[in-house]
């Protein structure tokens, strides 16, 4: 997916900072604030009775629907325009966390959504997004299925929320402790 | 990191990354409520209704004896006034039902369904569901689900005063208590009256809102018996009778929707509505199939009340919400331990 030549140089030539594109900046900041919210809504809406519960419940799906629209157009755009690349000192374990976890990401940010719509279908609900919009099942009814994807999608949202918390310690690490210019390839602003 | 102004800030950046890691792990688990073990979480009211020998796997947990029907609901169109959903429009539209009784045992004996139970998923060609669960009983025991809750735990309590201390701080329990206590006993689930206690809200096509809740009204004339004698009936007389009743002939409920007047008490299912609110008649429903849970069409649907179509929506009545909210941890639970209860 990465490929630094033919990746812009516009801002580079500024600061010799090569950085991801505008579009994905945005795309990567959206993401992050629904992504982070429906880890929160997840745990939050299945641990309370009160009418908080339906209101979150019925934000969690259109927001987990928009998601997937979303990373279908980002993976699109990174296909397209490639990644900045990552500082030639740095350590190659510290390359390989940094590949191995957007992988686990983008893996995340498809198969989330699509196994809690297939939870949905295996459960014989109607997915409603919003008054009177049901998105189609795409699994028939099954307990054995919908006990599977349920496990599965409850425990990747713990993984999900790890790695969230893994990415945003190692950004600042970029930017804070190693001041290389990883931090601001997505952040924007200047090298330190 | 021989200079000390590089290792002290190296140590403030550090510093800086575990709050905002810890903090964001902190705010996580607080939204989980794993730091607020007084929160009244859907599990908790789910575990509540466990027996002291823990919970029938595979089943529901509570309503947990039951057999599936199905059938039609015939729309006579006089629900249009009141609601836009299609469910209201001149039609017969298919219904996947349940009939049942408040126990957490699947192999409770008949005779101790007082509190009987009736769910309805009736589907529109628009692709929309209406699912609902009613029971026999006239009012709710309580106001407020943690009321609820706490009515769950006081019955499942050794302690010889817990009910007593329970209804002392709960009086509004004396209107399901006197029902219990007097209503008569029928020998068929035909022959009962389900009401769905919680209130809603319809929206007409212009757009007007009405509080609302509604009762299946038998067809089948109930026949009072003696509670003596339903306690020497057969362990399964009431699935039973309704299995022989239905295979005779359908049996038909009347879907009777009654609107509240300005400030009724909307939010609790404990308190009825004075007598001479008024009703609309909507429709009705035949059921005209019965068959056995296991591998019936009702087994692995979710009677979730808030399963509801445009036109109906929730009220300020909470019971709805932590209905959804429990019903759900109920079938997510089951369905993961569909080994324990197979298919026949």
């Amino acid at each position: 997916m990465t490929d630094a030549a033919s990746f812009p140089k516009a801002d580079a030539v500024a600061d010799e900072l090569p950085r991801f594109t505008p579009l994905q900046r945005l795309i990567h900041w959206l993401m992050a604030a629904g992504i982070i919210a429906m880890l929160f809504i997840g745990v939050g809406m299945v641990s309370t009775i009160a009418a908080t519960h339906l209101t979150l419940v019925s934000i969690h799906k259109p927001l987990g629907v928009a998601l997937l629209a979303l990373v279908i157009i980002r993976i699109a755009v990174r296909f397209r325009y490639g990644a900045p690349p990552l500082p030639v000192d740095l350590p190659s374990p510290m390359k390989l966390a940094a590949k191995a976890s957007h992988y686990a990401f983008y893996g995340l940010m498809v198969a989330m959504p699509l196994i809690g719509w297939a939870m949905l279908s295996a459960a014989d609900y109607p997915i409603t997004l919003w008054g009177g919009f049901n998105l189609p099942p795409i699994v028939a009814p099954s307990r054995e299925l919908h006990a599977l994807l349920w496990d599965a999608h409850r425990t990747l949202a713990f993984v999900f929320f790890t790695l969230v918390l893994l990415h945003v310690a190692a950004a600042l690490f970029h930017a804070l402790v190693r001041r290389d210019g990883v931090f601001q390839q997505m952040a924007g602003g200047a090298r330190p | 990191m021989a200079d000390p102004t590089r290792s002290r800030s190296l140590l403030a950046s550090l510093t800086a990354i575990g709050f905002v890691v810890g903090g964001g792990a902190a705010a996580f688990a607080y939204t989980a409520g794993w730091l607020s073990p007084d929160r009244l979480t859907p599990a908790k009211v789910v575990d509540a209704f466990a027996p002291p020998g823990g919970p029938a796997l595979g089943h529901r947990r509570n309503h947990a004896k039951g057999v599936c029907f199905t059938g039609s609901f015939e729309s006579n169109g006089a629900g249009a006034e009141l609601s836009k959903a299609q469910v209201f429009e001149a039609g017969r539209y298919p219904v996947v039902g349940r009939f049942n009784f408040g126990t957490p045992s699947p192999v409770a004996p008949d005779a101790k369904a007082r509190v009987r139970g009736f769910s309805v998923r009736i589907s529109t060609p628009d692709g929309q569901e209406w699912r609902s669960a009613q029971i026999s009983a006239p009012v709710f025991p309580v106001s407020t689900p943690q009321a609820f809750y706490e009515l769950l735990q006081a019955s499942g309590s050794k302690a010889p005063e817990a009910m007593k201390n329970f209804a002392a701080t709960h009086p509004e329990i004396a209107g399901f208590g006197g029902w219990t206590k007097t209503a008569p006993w029928t020998a068929s689930y035909a022959e009962e009256r389900y009401n769905g206690l919680n209130s809603f809200i319809f929206t007409d096509a212009g757009g007007k809102d009405r509080a609302v809740r509604w009762s299946w009204v038998p067809e089948a004339p109930p026949v009072s018996v003696p509670a003596d004698d339903i306690a020497k009936r057969g362990p399964d007389f009431l699935q039973e009778e309704i299995t022989q009743r239905i295979a005779a002939g359908p049996a038909r409920w009347t879907l009777v929707v009654t609107v509240a007047d300005p400030g009724d008490p909307t939010a609790d299912p404990s308190k009825a509505w004075p007598a001479d609110r008024r009703t609309v008649e909507v429709g009705k429903l035949i059921a005209d199939k019965v068959e056995p849970e296991a591998d019936g069409p009702c087994r692995d649907v979710n009677f979730d009340p808030t399963v509801l179509p445009l036109g109906i929506r929730t009220s300020d009545d909470p019971f709805p919400a932590a209905r959804s909210a429990a019903y759900a941890v109920s079938f997510d639970r089951r369905t993961a331990e569909a080994k324990d209860y197979p298919a026949k």
